[in-house]
């Protein structure tokens, strides 16, 4: 078990160097840091940009394999490099990789837990009108792409405000600025900001997971074991959730690390839509401004993201289907 | 033997109220996209100065814009963008995925090792992330570049199911046949093995262009995708985001107008779904049919 996990964890790492390289040779051929310098007014002198270029490890000059070399070599000692303005890119990843993690983690949680529920109630009332009633959801759901759905949620809660003539929901930033009180107030303020936010990334993840359990489940309801469960008097609840469900929720792992990828772009829409300045937001300005180095740090924060969903999943793999931990 | 089963799937196609509803709103989308344009005086860039964010009336349809510009016009000619690039960009994915895969599946040892490597290694790549990297340096090359860009981003897990297909189809009797009367390997996957996959490749295509619209007008929100004046679903959503409940008319009908596109393509690949493999009850919506491996 141990060594299997030890060999899928180099794997990971291997691939996450090879895909880092990969974002390192496309961002630094698509973006264009000198023309953040050179819009400026007035026009800075070319030898000057040269040497700010230089400074944070963009110059141009250099080869590519040269500059990936220099910068990885860094980034592994735990130093990302500059951004344009000569600001940490640390500094500012700590800042933005917690609210984006909050996000994500809230997200997830609630997207499986309640996608997996529903897909069980699904199968179990199938054909029935909860069964009905979840399809058309996911259906509805699933067509509705992130930004579209941040921008409905967003355009809901002004009504509501409106109709309310007070703020019932806040869906800007991350917290109410200069707000008083202690801690109780503080942490009430920040669920209040999350609400949509979370909604926003977790109705896609619940449309998915439920479409997934629902077949899973449906495919352990006709096994043979369950039929035996039944048969030796269990009933139809307590066999599915004795004999069915873990059976049930070990294809689910497998979707889990893809799913992860999609509830992190469905967060760069979130986060630029509801002015939360997490990695999402983050990536888009310094695509905008030509910053390779900001925009690196938020790839290889996905990269290893996805990762981390991998081994989570493996990990839950092994927890519930025991050829995985004795094969 | 194949007209038959061919007669079957029409049959359960027709009888499919999702087949049915999802074909009568790809058609309507398409209508409007086509010929819509023609109906109207107003072409999509025109502006009239006269009317700047008029709600929808007699002259403009469906109002204007902020700067006097006809939103029906507008939403025709972004449905049109959004349509031809989410299905070239589908078809592509689904092309390479097929070769790919195929490939793999087929010839295994280093070819399949190689293939396989690339394909976990594009899966770690953010491809959504890079799409925004990349899509910028693209504009000279206009929207058709897009859709390649989409779809060289969005073929893997397809791969993945194509190769475990390909790799089974190959034991198969009438494929060892084929190969040991001496049939070379782009005869036997041309003959044996493309036909019997041609119907999953069909239904993948379809679930595909659902996503493939929705990244590309998710792009364009954020201005990385098809540039002013031309315009798409996601420009035209992006120029409202802001205003969604002052100027409804500018934001409801491009947003409507994108969630029925996808809702069509998500109804028509889970139709094709059941009518292919009625026995599986299994519906999965989201193209993901693939990651089953």
């Amino acid at each position: 078990m141990l060594a299997l996990l030890a060999k899928r964890l180099t794997n990971c790492l291997i691939l996450l160097l090879a895909s880092t390289f990969l974002c390192y040779l496309i961002s630094s051929a698509a973006l264009d840091p000198r023309s953040y310098f050179e819009d400026r007014t007035p026009r800075p002198p070319a030898a000057v940009v040269d040497a700010r270029l230089a400074e944070i490890g963009l110059d141009g000059g250099t080869p590519v394999t040269d500059r990936f070399g220099h910068w990885a070599w860094r980034a592994l000692h735990g130093d990302l490099g500059r951004t344009l303005d000569g600001t940490s890119v640390d500094a500012e990843f700590g800042r933005r990789a917690g609210v984006t993690a909050r996000l994500l983690i809230v997200g997830t949680v609630v997207g499986t837990v309640l996608g997996v529920l529903a897909g069980v109630w699904a199968a179990v009332r199938r054909g029935r009108l909860p069964d009905r009633a979840l399809t058309l959801f996911s259906f509805a759901v699933l067509s509705v792409p992130p930004f579209v759905l941040g921008l409905l949620l967003q355009a809901g809660a002004l009504t509501l405000n409106d109709a309310a003539g007070r703020t019932v929901i806040r869906y800007t930033g991350e917290r109410t600025p200069a707000l008083q009180g202690g801690a109780a107030a503080q942490l009430r303020d920040a669920a209040v900001h999350l609400a949509l936010p979370t909604i926003s990334v977790a109705l896609g993840a619940i449309a998915a997971y439920s479409r997934y359990q629902r077949g899973a489940t449906l495919d352990v309801l006709a096994s043979d074991h369950l039929r035996t469960a039944r048969a030796k008097g269990l009933t139809p609840g307590r066999a599915l959730l004795r004999h069915g469900l873990r059976t049930s929720l070990i294809p689910l792992t497998a979707f889990f690390s893809f799913g992860f990828l999609t509830l992190f772009t469905g967060a760069v829409f979130t986060e630029k839509i509801y002015g939360w300045h997490g990695m999402g937001s983050w990536f888009i300005e310094s695509v905008q401004r030509g910053d390779v180095n900001a925009a690196m740090a938020v790839e290889v924060f996905s990269g290893a993201l996805v990762l981390l969903a991998g081994l989570v999943a493996d990990l839950l793999h092994s927890a519930l289907d025991p050829r995985v931990r004795y094969a | 033997m194949r007209s038959a089963r061919g007669a079957a799937v029409r049959r359960r196609l027709v009888r499919s109220p999702g087949a049915v509803a999802g074909g009568a709103l790809l058609l309507g989308l398409f209508l409007f996209a086509f010929a819509g344009p023609h109906l109207s005086g107003w072409g999509y860039a025109d502006i009239d100065y006269s009317a700047l964010h008029r709600p929808p009336d007699a002259r403009h349809w469906l109002g204007t814009n902020r700067i006097g510009q006809d939103v029906y016009a507008q939403c025709a000619r972004g449905l049109q963008k959004s349509l031809l690039i989410g299905a070239l960009a589908a078809g592509f994915s689904t092309g390479l995925a097929a070769v790919v895969g195929v490939c793999a599946g087929y010839f295994g040892g280093w070819a399949d090792r190689a293939l396989m490597l690339l394909v976990d290694l594009m899966l770690v790549v953010p491809a959504f992330l890079v799409l925004v990297v990349v899509a910028p340096r693209l504009r000279a090359l206009g929207w058709l570049a897009y859709a390649g860009l989409i779809a060289a981003f969005g073929w893997m897990v397809t791969a993945r199911a194509v190769r475990a297909m390909t790799r089974s189809l190959k034991e198969r009797q009438f494929v060892l046949v084929a190969r040991h009367m001496g049939v070379g390997p782009a005869m036997v996957i041309r003959r044996h093995i493309l036909p019997h996959m041609a119907s999953f490749l069909v239904t993948d295509a379809t679930v595909a262009v659902a996503g493939a619209v929705i990244s590309e007008t998710g792009l364009s929100y954020f201005g990385f995708g098809v540039q002013p004046p031309d315009v798409s679903l996601g420009t035209l959503i992006a120029d409202a985001a802001d205003v969604p409940t002052t100027y409804p008319w500018m934001f409801s009908f491009p947003a409507g107008l994108l969630v029925l596109l996808v809702l069509a393509f998500h109804l028509i690949g889970d139709a094709l779904r059941a009518a292919l493999d009625p026995e599986a009850d299994a519906v999965v919506v989201g193209g993901e049919t693939g990651s089953r491996v």
